[in-house]
């Protein structure tokens, strides 16, 4: 009896260590079974571009982990993407015109303006989401079509092509975050870094406790004295700062501006979060988990396309890997209960 | 004013002094022109039924709410605190009655969250809040590793890790505790008495809310009585015994006419019999204890109970809502199977809920269909609902239990809530029901209305309609009700039928349950 209860606890901690690290597990096996399916996937320049859409996916992750984990959704760093590389392109393309002149900006000034942009419509987000009470879920979808709408109205729809810049007019350089450094893609080196400063802020300052705390017990974080209202705002904020960044990024990549880039990117964002562990419900969550999610999207995404799977079927396939992940999610919470009851009850 | 000397209240030894403090939410006063001092270095006792005020007045003092209009001093200072954090900078900490702590994080972060010790201001040094967190919880006599998840803890180390969040502040003046008891066992208890000892010999001073005499005779020194969100009377302890307190709870005050029915109870047959109905609690103990008791053809059956007694569990656990219960229901003499609420509603249940707003109405709907909707099955022709049919009942309704309203397509939240509580109420009737099962049916409404209620659930006993009523309200349930249980802790207490129905013993008997434990 008391024997078979041992094996029994032993089962269900080794059990509980394969569902923590089960988004690994996942992307192994994913690994394994592209590269036999599809001999390029393994090669240099496939790994390559996997690790360039992960990186975007990573970064939009990145902010969508904060904000889910304050226990919010943004809905709009799709757009908000779209809107960036407008404003960036546009810059580099046809300047600013301003009382009758044209002013263009150096590429480093192009960034930091498109980024301040990025950041002040999450603060918007924030303020509507926090000052007016609205949903977050209504408060973003509205600014995703708002976001959306001005990316188009800045070219009437149209794509700023080309955007290297002149060298006459100093503003050359714009697509050295597209290029490779060392082998590596920019992109991927901006989201390791934007990754372990997110991580650090994350578990070791209080902001990444507060953070936490809100998505945890809200009004309890309240009555703390956590400014929940300041630690919300700034949250939108920081997930409007990653889609610029993501923004940029793309424009780079492709060497162009669309208007329409970025489109329902915060569903891959959301998905690698979920995938990652994120609770939806808010409280938990970790950005290692975010970044292994990034990389099952990109893997499946890209390993599909180089398997010759069709796009309607690459759809199918993803939504089924996100239901799956969050039932293995609920399985591990009810373990995890079901665990923690149990050594309560033998201490006692 | 009492017997008692009051000259301990005088001004030098009082550190916290509020003034005159009224608090007016939309339809009641919940506190009424009350002044209160905080005796510096003692255990004050803040005491009253439920809805007295007490918890109102300590949320002003801990900043969480502002009052209407009132002013607090300390040290002879006016003070103004606008939110929590400005009391905590005065030295106020409050251990507040739910439990407000982060499931999804550890004790440690629990302990210090927003009061966070950092390097350079940015990184946390959780070293030391790990450290400071084992020496807490040491000083408490409750070792526990400051990396587990507070989630995973028993409410009981959950209420304690609550406790340990207000210690750590270094300038403590004032430490409020809103029943920090109630989910402690005995020994926590005596450990947490011992703390409060050693609290007051450095100077701090303790405002106590609690629901459990024994404790506030074994551990206050000063109390002060409210009711109805006035000040009653204050005293030292020493002077008084547990019949005062009873006494200035309870009050004079007027009551409800006492319905007077001549029936024989005994000869009546038994409609409901529910025996050994216990539900234990998911930390651990029990939210009911055996409870045994029977409801007669006609009869109205008052439970009494304090909050958070096990009076609510009770008729959730006949409603079907708690299927984890044990013990038997019978049901006209039948021993029922109680596994969801749809199949009790079928068997001649209906339930009135305590929390109007939320369970009882659909603010959405309007007055009529409001009335209808549990019972539309009735109406239905095919897929379709009969709206001849339908409104002919709505309207029989709506003349039978008075409610004044000139259109019955009118949104509900049109009516006042003494109208709205009819038309739930009303609602269960047209189900046709064999037991009505009400919960606080007077919460929240006007005297007037209150006694229309009353009129209502007294014209359906008279028919034969079988009546539980819950209500922490005594004169109430004294004068509604052909007997009352008790239930306290979990336990009923006591039992009462015609003449024996008096406050004052029905008030004893809510304590009795926490005498055992």
């Amino acid at each position: 009896m008391n024997n078979s209860k041992t094996i029994k606890k032993s089962n269900n901690t080794l059990v509980m260590n394969l569902l923590k690290g089960r988004t690994l597990i996942v992307l192994s096996i994913l690994v394994v079974f592209f590269s036999i399916a599809s001999p390029t996937f393994l090669s240099a320049s496939s790994l390559l571009l996997i690790a360039k859409h992960v990186a975007l996916y990573g970064i939009l992750g990145i902010g969508m982990t904060y904000v889910i984990i304050n226990g919010g959704i943004d809905l709009s760093v799709g757009a908000i993407v779209g809107l960036s590389g407008m404003i960036a392109g546009g810059l580099i393309n046809e300047g600013l015109r301003m009382f009758g002149y044209t002013i263009y900006f150096s590429v480093p000034l192009i960034v930091l303006i498109t980024i301040i942009c990025g950041a002040l419509i999450g603060i918007v987000n924030g303020l509507v989401i926090t000052k007016f009470n609205v949903a977050p879920f209504i408060a973003t979808l509205g600014m995703m079509y708002i976001a959306r709408g001005f990316a188009l109205l800045r070219s009437n729809g149209a794509t700023f092509s080309n955007i290297v810049g002149k060298e006459g007019l100093g503003n050359t350089g714009f697509e050295v975050f597209g290029r490779n450094v060392g082998g590596i893609p920019v992109g991927a080196i901006i989201l390791a870094i934007i990754a372990v400063i997110a991580a650090i802020v994350l578990k070791k300052t209080p902001f990444g406790w507060h953070i936490l705390s809100i998505g945890g017990n809200e009004k309890a974080a309240r009555l703390s004295g956590v400014k929940v209202k300041k630690v919300k705002i700034m949250v939108y904020m920081i997930s409007g700062i990653c889609a610029a960044i993501v923004g940029i990024i793309t424009a780079s990549q492709l060497v162009a501006a669309h208007p329409a880039s970025g489109e329902s990117w915060e569903m891959n964002a959301i998905a690698a979060t979920v995938l990652g562990g994120t609770s939806m419900a808010g409280g938990v969550g970790t950005i290692g988990g975010t970044i292994i999610g990034a990389f099952v999207i990109g893997v499946i995404n890209d390993g599909l396309v180089m398997c010759g799977v069709s796009e309607f079927w690459q759809m199918v396939i993803k939504g089924l890997v996100i239901i799956f992940a969050v039932v293995i999610d609920q399985f591990q919470r009810n373990l995890q209960a079901k665990m923690a009851l149990q050594s309560r009850n033998e201490n006692k | 004013m009492d017997k008692v000397s009051l000259k301990d209240f005088s001004q030098n030894n009082v550190c916290l002094h509020a003034e005159c403090m009224d608090k007016i939410y939309p339809g009641t006063k919940a506190l009424d022109n009350v002044s209160f001092d905080v005796i510096k270095g003692k255990v004050n006792v803040l005491i009253g039924e439920n809805g007295a005020g007490k918890s109102t007045l300590m949320k002003i003092i801990a900043g969480i709410e502002q009052p209407s209009s009132g002013k607090i001093y300390m040290d002879g200072e006016e003070v103004l605190f606008r939110d929590t954090t400005e009391a905590r900078k005065h030295g106020i900490g409050i251990i507040h009655q739910e439990l407000s702590l982060f499931p999804n994080l550890s004790v440690y972060q629990n302990i210090f969250m927003a009061k966070e010790k950092t390097r350079g201001k940015l990184i946390l040094d959780n070293k030391t809040h790990i450290g400071l967190t084992n020496k807490i919880l040491n000083k408490l006599e409750h070792p526990l590793d400051a990396n587990t998840l507070v989630g995973d803890l028993r409410v009981g180390q959950q209420q304690m890790i609550e406790i340990a969040r207000n210690l750590i502040q270094d300038d403590l003046k004032i430490l409020i505790m809103d029943e920090p008891t109630s989910s402690l066992s005995q020994q926590e208890v005596d450990v947490l008495f011992k703390l409060m000892r050693e609290l007051t010999a450095e100077g701090i001073s303790i405002i106590y809310i609690s629901h459990r005499l024994e404790e506030i005779m074994k551990i206050g020194d000063y109390v002060t009585v409210l009711r109805d969100g006035k000040f009653v009377a204050n005293a030292a302890v020493k002077d008084i015994s547990v019949p005062w307190i009873v006494q200035q709870m309870v009050g004079e005050g007027k009551s409800y006419p006492k319905r007077d029915r001549k029936i024989d109870w005994s000869r009546q047959e038994k409609v409901l019999e529910v025996k050994d109905l216990t539900l234990p609690k998911s930390g651990g103990g029990y939210l009911l204890d055996n409870v045994c008791f029977d409801l007669k053809k006609g009869e109205i059956l008052g439970i009494y109970g304090l909050m958070g007694s096990g009076r609510t569990e009770i008729f959730e656990c006949i409603m079907g809502l708690r299927p984890e219960h044990t013990g038997t229901i019978n049901l006209e003499g039948k021993a029922l199977k109680v596994r969801n609420i749809s199949e009790q509603l079928d068997r001649g249940f209906a339930i009135v809920p305590e929390d109007r707003q939320r369970e009882g109405i659909i603010q959405t709907l309007d007055i009529g269909k409001n009335i209808s909707l549990s019972s539309l099955k009735n109406y239905a022709k095919a897929f379709f609902v009969d709206s001849k049919k339908e409104n002919k009942f709505i309207d029989e309704q709506i003349k039978d239990i008075h409610i004044k309203v000139a259109d019955k397509s009118l949104p509900i939240l049109s009516l006042s809530g003494g109208n709205q509580q009819k038309v739930v109420i009303g609602k269960g009737i047209l189900t046709s029901p064999k037991i009505l099962l009400l919960d606080e049916p007077s919460r929240g409404i006007d005297i007037g209305a209150k006694t229309e209620v009353f009129d209502i659930i007294n014209q359906y006993a008279e028919r034969g309609l079988s009546i539980i009523v819950i209500s922490s309200e005594l004169k109430e349930i004294v004068a509604i009700a052909d007997r009352v249980i008790v239930v306290s802790n979990g336990i009923k207490t006591d039992e009462f039928s015609g003449d024996e129905i008096k406050e004052e013993s029905l008030v004893l008997a809510s304590y009795k349950g926490h005498y055992g434990n």
